[in-house]
C-alpha cells in the first residue's frame, strides 16, 4: 500500500485538511479585512478643478471675487464647505494672474477688497493685506493663501481647490 | 520542538484533560437531531462575530441608523454579506433553537437529572427571542418602527402594570431615540451577556450529566 510514489492516507488527509482549511480561512478572512478597511480604500474626491470664469469677463487691475462649494462625503454624511477668493490680473498676459484665497491667515475670517484704500480688509481684527496678499498690518502670521490655476485655450480660468500657503 | 511546547502547556493547562472531558466524552448512539444544540451554539457565535462587525459602521440614532445601514449595504466591501449573514442567521437561530427544544421534548431528555438543563434552555429560548425582538428595530425603517410600536403595545396590554412596562420598554410614552438606544444596548450588551452566561451553565450541565440516550421500549 505505502509505495514510495504514493501518498499515505494520513498524509493525504493532512494535506487536504490544510488546503481546505486555508480556503475556508481565505473565504472568511478576506471579506472580514475588506469590510474593516473599506473606507481607507476610497478615492479622495476633493481636489477636482473648479471653473472660475472666462478671462474676458475678468477685469484687469481690480480683484475679481469668486466663491465655490466643495462637498465632502464621509460615510453617509455630506458636508458642503464654501471657499472664496479673488482673481487678480495685472496685465493682459495669461501668465500674469494671481489667484488669492479670501481666508485670512489669522483666524479664517473672509477678507474683502476695499477699493478706496486698495487693500484687503479682514472684518474680524481689521488686518490689511496688499493686492499681492502681503500682510500690511494686524495679527495675521502669513500672507493670504493662493490657488494653483490653469488657463484653457478658450480663456476659461480653472483653479485647483486646494489652498497653497505662501511664505511670509 | 512543537511537541515540547505542547507538553509544557499541557502540563500547566491540562489541555488533554479538557479535550477528553469536553470533546471526547462518551455519547449514546444518536442521530442528526442530536446535533441541533451544537448548531445553536455555532449560530450564536456566528451572530456574535457578524454583529461585532456590524457595529463598526452601524449608528444607533434616528438620524443615522437607516443611512448607516444603507452605507453598509451599498458602500462597504462585503457589507451586504456580513449583514446578510446576520439577518438570515437570526431567523435560522430562532428556528434551530426551537427545533432543538422539540427534539428534547420528544425524546424526553428533560427528565431527571436534566430538569435544570431544560429550565435554562427555556431561558435561552426566551433570550433568543428577545434578541430577535430588539434587533428588529435597529434598521429603523417603516417595518422596524411599526413592528416595535405593535410589540411594545402588546406588552402594554398587561393589566394594571401594562402602561409601566410599555414606558420602560420604550424609555417613555413614545417610540423615540431613547427606544432605539435602549434596544441597541439590550441587543449588543445585556441579552448577549445573559445568553453567554446561560450557555455556559447549559454546557456545563450537558458535560456533567452526559447526553441522554433515546428511550427504549422498556422506558
Amino acid at each position: 500500500m505505502s509505495g514510495s510514489r504514493h501518498m499515505s492516507r494520513r498524509d493525504f488527509v493532512k494535506l487536504s485538511t490544510a488546503i481546505l482549511g486555508s480556503f475556508i480561512g481565505a473565504v472568511i478572512g478576506i471579506p472580514a479585512i475588506g469590510y474593516l478597511i473599506a473606507p481607507a480604500l476610497r478615492e479622495d474626491k476633493a481636489g477636482k478643478p473648479v471653473v472660475i470664469g472666462n478671462l474676458k469677463d475678468i477685469p484687469i487691475g481690480k480683484p475679481f471675487p469668486f466663491s465655490f462649494t466643495v462637498t465632502k462625503v464621509n460615510g453617509w454624511e455630506r458636508t458642503a464647505s464654501s471657499f472664496g477668493g479673488f482673481v487678480i490680473r495685472k496685465s493682459e498676459a495669461k501668465e500674469d494672474i494671481l489667484v488669492l484665497s479670501s481666508r485670512c491667515t489669522h483666524l479664517s475670517c473672509r477678507v474683502n477688497w476695499e477699493e478706496n484704500r486698495q487693500v484687503f480688509v479682514c472684518p474680524c481684527h481689521d488686518a490689511n493685506f496688499s493686492l499681492e496678499g502681503k500682510v500690511l498690518n494686524g495679527p495675521p502670521p502669513a500672507p493670504l493663501g493662493k490657488f494653483e490655476y490653469q488657463v484653457q485655450d478658450d480663456g476659461t480660468l480653472v483653479i485647483i481647490p486646494l489652498e497653497v500657503l505662501q511664505e511670509a | 520542538m512543537w511537541k515540547k511546547i505542547y507538553a509544557w502547556l499541557d502540563e500547566r493547562l491540562g489541555l488533554q484533560e479538557m479535550y477528553t472531558s469536553i470533546l471526547d466524552r462518551p455519547e449514546p448512539k444518536g442521530n442528526w437531531w442530536n446535533t441541533l444544540g451544537s448548531a445553536s451554539l455555532f449560530l450564536f457565535l456566528l451572530q456574535g462575530a457578524t454583529g461585532i462587525f456590524l457595529t463598526v459602521y452601524y449608528t444607533p440614532s434616528p438620524d443615522h441608523a437607516y443611512d448607516s445601514i444603507q452605507y453598509i449595504m451599498e458602500s462597504v466591501a462585503f457589507g451586504w454579506l456580513i449583514r446578510g449573514i446576520h439577518h438570515w442567521g437570526a431567523t435560522l437561530m430562532v428556528l434551530v433553537v426551537f427545533i432543538h427544544m422539540l427534539r428534547v421534548y420528544i425524546t424526553a431528555s428533560y427528565k431527571y437529572p436534566r430538569e435544570l438543563t431544560w429550565l435554562i434552555g427555556v431561558g435561552l429560548l426566551i433570550t433568543t427571542l428577545g434578541m430577535g425582538f430588539t434587533g428588529y428595530l435597529l434598521p429603523w425603517n417603516q417595518r422596524a418602527f411599526w413592528a416595535t410600536t405593535v410589540g411594545t403595545q402588546i406588552a402594554g396590554s398587561v393589566p394594571f402594570i401594562g402602561n409601566f412596562i410599555l414606558k420602560a420598554l420604550r424609555g417613555g410614552p413614545d417610540l423615540s431615540a431613547l427606544t432605539l438606544q435602549r434596544f441597541f444596548s439590550a441587543h449588543i450588551w445585556m441579552l448577549p451577556a445573559i445568553l453567554a452566561a446561560l450557555i455556559g451553565v447549559h454546557l456545563y450541565l450537558i458535560i456533567k450529566h452526559g447526553e441522554s440516550h433515546f428511550p427504549t421500549e422498556e422506558d
